[in-house]
């Protein structure tokens, strides 16, 4: 139990596939500029990440190392497919906002590197917990960065008007530049916050 | 009895430091700085001063929190205050030119290594910032009234570039709307006369620039010298020419790599301007892309060391 916690909390910070690994940036950068959108991505790489894990994990004595690759994008790209149908469902704004992104968890590297890393070496419990692990942390860290962009770069937080009226909003923020600003800034405040262990 | 001194290079020496040059510039913008306050009232002085004022204090800042030796004492960031603040509309809110010195001096200066590491002119990549985060206060551009000092109304007129209708006399002089360092093309001559001068810069990089933009203009005009002049004084070219363009640590350092760069920055801004009209902004774009080319061009160019063969057989 003990080892599924540290497992667990891997991901969120000493190894944050977003901060520490830089990993799946371009998600980060391309639909980081509202806060739903981050949190939207995020939770919906998490439930890919999280079952992709379980199966990969289970099918790891089966899957020939061979065609592990093909194997891995199968599994995925099942989940992933689950997802983009739910979110069409039930949540029709963040998929029009999303859009082309929902398809392209299937090639984002977070996942494809816990399946490659991790599930397909260890036993399901703990890929359970590698996946919520790596799944939060990405998602804590991308709602944090579209945070910043549209909380200085529209005035709004969620959707909220959040800046006082006089605030004129730095447009560039929500502009694809200052997606490469605000993340660059924040892996300094990052590295600055939680220094590197040797 | 005369004692024989041993001692290393170099043995000649020059008073030059990169104080006294930073010291020249600024020396060399400040009749650009007395023509904006001329056109536009005392405000031009207000922000140059905040401009001036965030940058040295945005410097000291860095350096005292990540416990490096301060720099400030070179001038540097002086310069790049006042060059950030010609580059930004009088009627331009006073919380503007600190924004964008923080921009200048922290994101891309400082971050990269202190003077001399910035990979783009500083100055000119906090007006972009500005120019695409706020258009429509960076677009709107006060009328010019000579002498009126105490300010005059904001009006959101097009630039000479856009509105033809100004003529020679009236683009060389500054009687007309834009940023501050922008109109005044004689107060800007004068200071890059100083500079050229006290050999604080070479010709080449000017001279390809706006050489290698009036042919293109010639050219795609069907030799209207007229319109060409006027396009020469309109926007940003002179002062970006002879003071951005200029700048040491983002242009090539050999004649032949000065002579590539100002020609490309021309080329650019030519085509910026002849394909998608009016913004005074292009000349910003066309200096910060050659500024990011100018390492290639400087691979390109490097002199061969005396007895350097080729290594090709």
């Amino acid at each position: 139990m003990k080892d599924l916690v540290r497992i667990f909390k891997n991901g969120l910070l000493d190894e944050n596939p977003t901060f520490r690994m830089v990993l799946g940036t371009c998600p980060t950068l391309a639909i980081t500029t509202a806060a739903s959108n981050g949190i939207g991505m995020g939770l919906a790489a998490t439930f890919v990440l999280v079952f992709s894990n379980l199966v990969i994990s289970l099918l790891r004595k089966m899957i020939p190392d061979e065609i592990r690759i093909p194997a891995f994008i199968v599994v995925i790209a099942t989940f992933v497919t689950i997802v983009q149908l739910v979110i069409k469902a039930y949540l029709p704004a963040l998929d029009e906002s999303l859009g082309l992104f929902i398809p392209l968890i299937v090639v984002n590297c977070i996942i494809f590197a816990r399946a490659e890393s991790f599930a397909f070496k260890n036993p399901p419990l703990p890929s359970i917990a590698d996946g919520l692990g790596m799944g939060l942390g990405f998602t804590w860290a991308i709602t944090f960065i579209s945070s910043v962009r549209e909380i200085f770069g529209a005035g709004t937080w969620f959707g909220m008007q959040v800046m006082p009226e006089s605030y004129v909003p730095m447009g560039i923020l929500v502009r694809p530049a200052g997606g490469f600003i605000v993340f660059g800034l924040a892996i300094v405040l990052m590295n600055a916050v939680m220094p590197k262990k040797a | 009895m005369q004692k024989l001194i041993i001692s290393s290079s170099p043995h000649l020496r020059d008073k030059t430091t990169t104080r006294s040059i930073m010291q020249d510039v600024c020396i060399a913008l400040l009749p650009s700085v007395i023509a904006g306050i001329l056109f536009f009232g005392y405000r031009t002085a207000l922000i140059v001063v905040v401009a001036v004022a965030a940058a040295v204090l945005s410097e000291l800042l860095y350096c005292k929190a990540t416990h490096q030796k301060n720099t400030t004492g070179d001038f540097s960031a002086v310069v790049t205050g006042m060059l950030l603040a010609m580059n930004l509309p009088a009627s331009a809110p006073l919380w503007m030119p600190v924004v964008g010195s923080i921009i200048a001096i922290v994101l891309v200066k400082m971050i990269f290594g202190g003077i001399g590491q910035n990979f783009v002119n500083p100055a000119l990549l906090a007006r972009a910032m500005l120019a695409l985060s706020w258009a429509t206060i960076m677009t709107k551009f006060p009328a010019p009234a000579f002498g009126k000092l105490a300010g005059v109304d904001a009006v959101a007129s097009a630039t000479p570039l856009a509105d033809g209708s100004y003529s020679i006399g009236q683009l060389f002089l500054g009687n007309i709307p834009g940023v501050i360092g922008e109109t005044c093309k004689l107060a800007l001559l004068l200071g890059a006369a100083y500079l050229l001068w006290k050999q604080v810069i070479s010709w080449h990089i000017p001279a390809a620039f706006i050489g290698v933009f009036a042919v293109c203009y010639l050219i795609g005009t069907g030799f209207d010298v007229g319109f060409t002049v006027k396009q020469i004084l309109s926007g940003g070219l002179i002062l970006g020419a002879f003071f951005m363009a200029t700048d040491y640590s983002t242009s090539p350092t050999t004649d032949l790599g000065k002579l590539i760069f100002g020609a490309g920055c021309g080329l650019l801004l030519f085509i910026f301007r002849f394909a998608r009209g009016s913004q005074s902004e292009w000349c910003s774009f066309a200096i910060l892309l050659m500024n990011v080319v100018s390492p290639l061009i400087e691979r390109v160019t490097m002199p061969k060391s005396f007895g350097e063969v080729s290594k090709h057989e």
